[in-house]
């Protein structure tokens, strides 16, 4: 169970929408991995399309949260205002903020998304701020009001998993009470359940399953892994070590050299 | 007037932002709108006027990650 802003989630998979080979097979994925979150964005209308609202009578079909991107940000104003209008249209304060900061890795921009989580938590948004694993900047975003965290694994869409465990270790023990979502660079589901052994609360991702061969598959592939993860790290992992313990008893054992 | 929606030039006689949604087709309820980049809330569309040149965006649902 995790608790995003006063809402608890059981299914620590939060699942994209986009890049599926059909709705049909997107709806499917969602309902038979038991997914409770999606994300979602907004893009330019246009006039006479109903796209919008057809996309919009699948998500609402599937009765599970939305929580909106800004995706394709480059900066603190189109990142507010695209905010803004989420919030009108989809009807809920949560926001995944985006403001990305390099076109190659898209990045989040540190700098940009303090100033713009700075401006939405002032008015009442309830962020998800799409981050790099950077200590300070989780410091400073906790402040500002953010009450989850929202780090990357890696590149989006890269299927590298996670760059940088240690900073993610790092963010674990420093924010006990905030929620952590490992968000985008996820590849297959082992680096799902690595994360969430680490101690983080749930997982984002989107390409990994949408581009599967067998989208419905890997969804619920990666609804046991991170439910297997989480049980994991509640069981608490034994330590690594260099050199080998040996597990079957010894003594008693027959001398026979 | 001339107003550029969602990167279009358009010639039309809307004075305000209802008025312009109306004209150009766009009766979804699931739309939100913003003009010159700041977000205008759906109870304020028929009180914001329009301006010569106005840029104004419409957008609606999609997919997302």
């Amino acid at each position: 169970m995790v608790d995003f802003y006063g809402t608890c989630i059981k299914n620590p998979l939060l699942l994209g929408t986009a890049r599926y080979p059909s709705p049909a097979l997107l709806a499917k994925a969602v309902r038979e991995a038991g997914v409770e979150v999606v994300t979602v964005s907004l893009r330019r209308e246009s006039v006479g399309s109903a796209d919008g609202n057809q996309f919009w009578d699948l998500i609402r079909d599937l009765g599970v949260k939305v929580l909106p991107n800004t995706a394709g940000c480059f900066s603190v104003g189109e990142a507010v205002t695209t905010a803004q209008m989420a919030r009108e249209v989809f009807e809920t304060d949560w926001v995944k903020l985006e403001v990305v900061g390099n076109r190659d890795t898209l990045q989040p921009d540190p700098f940009g998304l303090l100033e713009a989580a700075t401006i939405l938590c002032r008015d009442n948004f309830q962020v998800f701020p799409y981050m790099t694993e950077d200590l300070v900047l989780a410091e400073k975003l906790v402040e500002v009001g953010c009450r989850v965290l929202m780090p990357w694994g890696s590149p989006i869409g890269s299927g590298r998993g996670l760059n940088n465990e240690y900073g993610l270790r790092t963010l674990r023990a420093r924010f006990e009470g905030i929620p952590i979502v490992v968000d985008a660079g996820i590849g297959v589901p082992s680096h799902a359940a690595r994360a969430m052994e680490l101690g983080c609360d749930a997982v984002l991702l989107n390409t990994a399953v949408a581009r599967a061969g067998d989208p419905v598959a890997m969804a619920s592939a990666f609804s046991d892994a991170v439910r297997a993860g989480r049980a994991a790290y509640l069981a608490t992992p034994i330590e690594m070590s260099d050199m080998a313990t040996p597990s079957t008893p010894v003594i008693g054992k027959a001398f026979l050299s | 007037m001339r107003i550029i929606v969602n990167g279009e030039p358009r010639e039309v006689a809307a004075l305000t932002l209802e008025a312009l949604l109306s004209e150009c087709g766009y009766h979804s309820a699931k739309i939100a709108t913003a003009l010159n980049s700041t977000f205008v809330h759906r109870h304020l569309r028929s009180e914001t006027t329009l301006s010569e040149n106005d840029r104004v965006e419409v957008v609606s649902p999609i997919e997302g990650g």
